[in-house]
């Protein structure tokens, strides 16, 4: 039996959806000509006046806003509300570039709260479940998301962050928790440390898991369920609208719904802005709907994915965005074809690999190279070289099979690969063209 | 009867090997034996010493991976066809060869010749009962 936090809004009819898509938008447009001269001036430039938006048809007259938008409006150039009716921020890792700083009101807080709360209990969980929040808590909008979101629907709460691996199983083992939410990696290794431990998938108590805030395959998926003997499901969001929660995975388990009440998605082509039609790939494209501190309209969230309005055998009628493919600031043409890192991680992760890859890009006598660097783990290392070399070859097949193109792989020493703020730098285009 | 050897990955690139034995020579480490072995990308550093475990122990330290793998270090003498003689015992017992490499150092004209083989414990047994003596690991922090 398939359960809502808000059935009324979450199975509502297209025609009931479009109503409220329609007040919203003309009064979050309102909203923001009259409170962020930012975008008003944007608007102006573009020609667009709020009379000029009726209804969500009128959507694409608006202009765009991009992340140079929110860099250049750092830190207070995109606020709608005066500071004193903010309540909090929250805050990005600032690895590909400048900080994203978003501002909330309580009603901003409150709304992206229950969006998790959507998410959790379309994961099965209700106010008897005990839910461990493994995300960070701080500037990370994973853990007071989840944190929030599991309040709501009334499940214990255990917020444990991230980290800590022992007292995190500690918990899970004398607490009971049901739910578990943290990135899809952490999931993975707590799989491995409760197996390394004896634990099989029938001791440890966990029925769901909400894992996100990265990219993951579906072959990392079970091995997941597999290995802690749950349902683990996606979910979505970005800082610059909200947190986790944008979208999130039901009983389907084949792509996010998206919250529609409060974000309008549209694809869009990444070069020449058009917006595309349902199940053509592009760029996502988010307008915050009833946001008050940082009301984003037409935010470029650069992940590229699909969106499908099919029936959703949940009983959800909310579209549906596929995982993201990739990201359009980070995609790379070698040889003329399109590769996302997204594409390689997935494939390392798939073979046993950790994420401790980076990807140089090169021209050699006009031709392009891909090399991908790995770096060696205890785990992975032999004494005997042909077995090492066979396990290169085999990640080479497997990246060729991904991609459609032929990749070096290099392996380097263990933490060798340049990092920048914890994170490795993934990508070195050296084509000078 | 088998010793354990110390393997070391080890990037194929200036300096790497260097970088290493600046550890080693930090912490006092006397290499018994030493071999490379390498691919164009890396390689992987063979080697004996005294104090197998503190080794280990000072490298994953520093950061390096390393394994441990059983080889035969058998005691040969240090003259023409001693070598022969030895790897002819293995043949009569049909033991491959996986890489073998020579100790540095030798006394009163023996040497010492390292083998890696699949099945140690068979290739040992063969090297005894044809009279070649076979170092334990105690025997090592004698030579």
């Amino acid at each position: 039996m398939e359960r809502y936090y808000q059935p009324e809004i979450e199975c509502a009819s297209r025609e009931a959806m479009i109503e409220i898509q329609n007040e919203k938008l003309v009064k979050q447009v309102k909203h923001v000509w009259d409170n962020v001269p930012y975008c008003r001036k944007k608007m102006e430039d573009a020609g667009v006046t709020p009379d000029d938006i009726k209804s969500i048809d009128d959507l694409h007259k608006l202009p765009f806003l991009s992340k140079a938008d929110l860099r250049d409006a750092y830190p207070y150039g995109l606020l709608g509300t005066p500071l004193k009716d903010c309540v909090r921020i929250q805050s990005t890792s600032g690895t590909t570039g400048k900080r994203v700083v978003a501002f909330y009101t309580q009603h901003d807080v409150d709304l992206w709260e229950e969006c998790c709360a959507r998410a959790i209990v379309a994961a099965g969980g209700t106010n008897e479940d005990v839910c461990q929040v493994s995300y960070g808590y701080g500037l990370f909008t994973g853990g007071p998301g989840l944190n929030g979101g599991s309040h709501k629907v009334g499940c214990l709460t255990i917020p444990t962050s991230s980290g800590n691996t022992e007292r995190q199983i500690m918990f899970i083992m004398d607490l009971s928790a049901t739910i578990l939410c943290c990135t899809p990696s952490y999931a993975a290794y707590l799989g491995e440390s409760m197996k390394e431990m004896g634990l099989g998938p029938d001791d440890i108590p966990l029925k769901a898991g909400i894992f996100g805030a990265e990219a993951w395959s579906e072959e990392m998926r079970q091995d997941i369920q597999n290995t802690l003997g749950i349902k683990a499901y996606d979910i979505y969001g970005l800082t610059e609208l909200s947190g986790p929660g944008v979208a999130f995975e039901c009983s389907a388990q084949n792509g996010m719904h998206i919250n529609e009440d409060h974000f309008i998605a549209e694809i869009i082509d990444p070069e020449t802005g058009e917006v595309l039609p349902d199940g053509t790939q592009g760029e996502l494209v988010f307008t915050s709907l009833d946001k008050e501190a940082f009301p984003l309209l037409r935010y470029r969230t650069r992940d590229v994915c699909t969106l499908t309005r099919e029936k959703c055998s949940c009983g959800r009628t909310h579209v549906k965005m596929a995982k993201p493919k990739g990201r359009t600031d980070d995609m790379l043409i070698i040889r003329g074809v399109n590769v996302f890192p997204s594409q390689i991680e997935t494939v390392l992760l798939n073979k046993g690999y950790p994420a401790n890859y980076q990807i140089i890009v090169d021209r050699v006598n006009n031709s392009d190279t891909l090399d991908v660097l790995v770096e060696m783990t205890q785990e992975m290392f032999t004494d005997n070289l042909g077995e090492i070399a066979a396990r290169q070859k085999d990640l080479v097949e497997g990246l060729k099979s991904m991609l459609g193109i032929k990749a070096k792989v290099s392996l380097v020493a263990p933490k060798s690969i340049a990092r920048s703020e914890g994170k490795a730098v993934r990508v070195i285009d050296k084509r000078k063209i | 009867m088998s010793v354990k050897q110390i393997s070391v990955f080890l990037e194929n690139k200036p300096g790497t090997l260097n970088a290493m034995t600046n550890v080693l020579t930090k912490h006092n480490v006397d290499l018994r034996a030493l071999s490379l072995a390498e691919t164009t990308d890396f390689g992987i550093a063979r080697f004996i010493v005294g104090n197998t475990l503190e080794t280990v122990t000072i490298l994953k330290e520093e950061g390096y991976i390393s394994s441990l793998t059983p080889v035969i270090a058998a005691e040969i003498a240090d003259k023409p066809g001693a070598l022969n003689e030895v790897l002819q015992i293995l043949t009569d017992n049909q033991i491959n060869v996986e890489y073998m490499y020579a100790s540095l150092g030798s006394k009163n004209g023996t040497a010492y010749m390292i083998f890696r083989v699949q099945d140690y414990k068979k290739a040992a047994a063969a090297l005894e009962s044809a009279h070649v003596r076979v170092l334990s690991q105690e025997d090592l922090a004698e030579i």
